[in-house]
């Protein structure tokens, strides 16, 4: 017996996972982009909500059919992962269903996968008929046309393959254990609720074929699953992964709160501080210092979670579908706040990698290339989309850092607004109002 | 002046060496405009009427900052709250009460960073606490088997998680409490948050104003019930344009219950 099967097999896993590695170091790369921040703290609450949220998919059933059916497939994708380590050990070792030794305990593991991959087909079905042929309005909106529509449906025929493989394979393993006094190494072993459905469609064939099938099965299977998981760095797919760490570093904080600019709290003390000597030069900028920029005008402007935000974000377009500016028409959609973040950290990422690790700037920022002021204004920061997202993404905090840059570093804000904020200035208020009279209502009638 | 109404300010009590129970936040809207104003009356109202000890800042309160906030403006923000604490702090005020949940938000969630650290209630939950201590008794009256719909305001709601304190106050008033399709943390902005208020809505098919005064009128209310000035404006704004004034009001739950008590 040649070994030629296990190398080849081996071979295979190295570039599968070598090449995985390598994106996901690109990946983290890039997340570092973003500015630091500290989300270390509070850990059990933070473990809490990656335990609810993430692995217990609370907020996907706010939504009881897509979290019904979404909860099918993320069952079926963690339990028949169980069953790719015993493919990993029979191909490295060359060995056949190794695990079969656990006798009635396999019989129920082999059973119970069948049972999820057919439900997965059953949920993967209804999936794709939500979005190509009743066209649910957050799968057919513009923000999702060319490669992230279509990105979808592959993933959902991926899926497909891959159960079906499962099945052929089982269903040609069962036939080959039926041949009578047995048949090369096919042991008996496992049982087969699904699979014994297919079977029968091996009759009459020459067991020589049926293993042939069973061979092709088993290397398609496993070779459709590494390029899957290589796929998913391309893909929207990522969140099957990043969802995790999303959850655990997403705030804590009530949705209400934003957060203080730390630069701008130094500055408006020292202008408040009365001992501060008016006419005093400001202090000479430390060797190498960059003075701040007052919010975010690209990716780098972002901090980290943000960045993870993007990178997780899988596009199913709750936040936009709860938007009150997208419902009423605005330009605005949370999920292309998160989409454009991703394709421009992609951007930035191919110019480092081109340019030897240094970005060299290429004229072009998020906002603006990417995202419009007219989105920007458009956002209540009701908190709606914070509110829907299954995995704790923040658009909003996008949104208003954005909206720091174009009225901090440009004056850029809506003329209206400008009024709003010089009359907050002069007399407290946003409209026109003496500050003398506020207390005028408690003798008016 | 027809009414008596008693407002002390802090630096009457300051004078008379006092120090009220709470300190009445009564914000931009609450001061000015005059819808919100009897907003603001109808809660002086009910304290007075359960001799609450309370006190206004008056001529020394300023804008939280909440609009130059949400509208990018850090600056103009840190500076009010700055100048807010200060003040608040000369005075050791301690518990804060307000009828805006943005003057709410921002004292409660973006103070504290600042300096200023204080117990904030939204003017619901203070009602709320005067009722469940005895302080206070609510009959119906008026709304008696009313159909009210309460529209949650989405900084007191989804920012804060507040819904129940208003509910329970309009459940009070042995009125029907109807909820709309989309209600507490699925509810729809009224569309004035994020400073919208202050400018005109970007170029779309339909005001969100308008769209979610039809969630309100999906069920059919006598009253929509409001618990923030500028839902108000944004659902009384609405109901106009539905031609819908004879048939609906839009009242603040602090109305309701002092409209309830006549006081």
């Amino acid at each position: 017996m040649s070994y030629l099967d296990n190398i080849l097999f081996a071979l295979l896993l190295i570039i599968g996972f070598g090449y995985f590695f390598a994106n996901i170091k690109k990946i983290r790369r890039n997340i570092n982009l973003g500015i630091e921040i500290d989300r270390k703290d509070n850990p059990s609450a933070r473990w809490k909500n990656m335990a609810m949220i993430a692995l217990g998919q609370s907020k996907m059933v706010k939504r009881p059919v897509a979290g019904a059916l979404h909860i099918v497939v993320y069952l079926g994708f963690i339990i028949i992962n169980i069953e790719l380590l015993e493919i990993i050990i029979d191909g490295l070792f060359g060995t056949h269903r190794v695990f079969a030794f656990l006798g009635a305990t396999y019989d129920v593991l082999i059973a119970s996968f069948e049972i999820l991959a057919v439900l997965v087909l059953i949920a993967v079905s209804v999936f794709w008929i939500r979005r190509n042929v009743i066209k649910l309005k957050r799968f057919i909106n513009k923000d999702l046309t060319g490669f992230p529509k279509n990105d979808a449906n592959y993933i959902l025929y991926f899926e497909v393959v891959l159960m079906t493989l499962f099945l052929l394979m089982n269903a040609t393993d069962l036939h080959l254990q039926n041949v009578p006094g047995g048949f090369s190494h096919f042991i008996v072993a496992g049982s087969f609720p699904i699979s014994q459905f297919i079977e029968p469609l091996f009759n009459g064939m020459s067991n020589e074929l049926v293993m042939l099938i069973f061979e092709a099965s088993w290397w398609l299977h496993i070779i459709g699953i590494l390029i899957f998981m290589n796929y998913l760095y391309f893909s929207k797919h990522l969140h099957i992964l990043l969802a995790f760490p999303n959850t655990y570093f997403a705030d804590l904080n009530p949705q209400g709160q934003f957060d203080n600019l730390e630069a701008v709290t130094k500055e408006v003390k020292m202008m408040m501080d009365p001992n501060a000597d008016p006419f005093a030069a400001a202090p000479a900028p430390a060797e190498g210092e960059v003075p701040a920029k007052f919010g975010a005008s690209d990716i780098q402007d972002l901090n980290w979670v943000q960045l993870l935000n993007a990178y997780t974000c899988t596009e199913c377009g709750r936040c936009t579908s709860s938007c009150p500016a997208n419902i009423t028409g605005k330009k605005l959609s949370p999920r292309k706040i998160m989409m454009d973040t991703r394709d421009r950290m992609e951007e930035v990422g191919r110019n480092i990698d081109a340019n030897k690790g240094i970005f060299i700037p290429d004229n072009k920022t998020l906002l603006n290339d990417y995202i419009t002021p007219e989105e920007l204004w458009a956002c209540t920061s009701c908190n709606a989309c914070v509110e829907e997202c299954p995995v704790n993404i923040s658009p909003l905090s996008i949104i208003m850092d954005m909206r720091r840059y174009l009225v901090m570093e440009q004056s850029a804000a809506p003329m209206p607004l400008n009024a709003m904020m010089t009359n907050i200035e002069n007399n407290g208020a946003p409209w026109q109002y003496n500050q003398q009279d506020r207390l005028n209502w408690k003798n008016e009638n | 002046m027809s009414e008596n109404l008693i407002v002390p300010t802090m630096a009457e009590m300051l004078a008379q060496g006092k120090q009220p129970e709470v300190l009445f936040w009564v914000g931009c809207a609450g001061s000015f405009d005059d819808r919100a104003k009897k907003i603001t009356k109808a809660f002086v109202r009910i304290l007075n009427r359960a001799n609450v000890p309370f006190a206004v800042l008056g001529t020394e309160e300023s804008c939280t900052g909440d609009p130059a906030k949400r509208a990018g403006n850090e600056f103009l923000f840190q500076m009010q709250a700055m100048m807010n604490i200060e003040v608040l702090n000369a005075y050791e005020a301690k518990k804060i009460v307000t009828a805006c949940p943005h003057c709410f938000n921002t004292l409660k969630n973006e103070y504290p960073e600042l300096g200023g650290k204080y117990e904030v209630v939204h003017h619901t939950e203070f009602l709320k606490s005067l009722l469940d201590d005895g302080r206070l008794t609510i009959e119906g009256g008026q709304f008696k088997g009313k159909r009210i719909t309460f529209h949650d305001p989405c900084y007191l709601g989804r920012a804060n998680n507040v819904y129940e304190a208003p509910r329970e106050l309009i459940q009070k008033l042995d009125a029907e409490l109807v909820e709309m399709k989309r209600s507490r943390a699925n509810g729809l902005c009224c569309g004035a948050g994020g400073a919208q208020m202050f400018k005109d809505a970007e170029p779309g098919n339909k005001e969100i104003n308008v769209e979610r005064t039809e969630d309100a009128l999906d069920t059919e209310p006598e009253i929509i019930a409001a618990g923030c000035p500028f839902c108000n404006t944004m659902l009384t704004d609405g109901i106009k344009n539905k031609e819908k004034e004879g048939d609906v009001k839009v009242m603040d739950i602090a109305e309701l219950i002092a409209n309830a008590q006549d006081l």
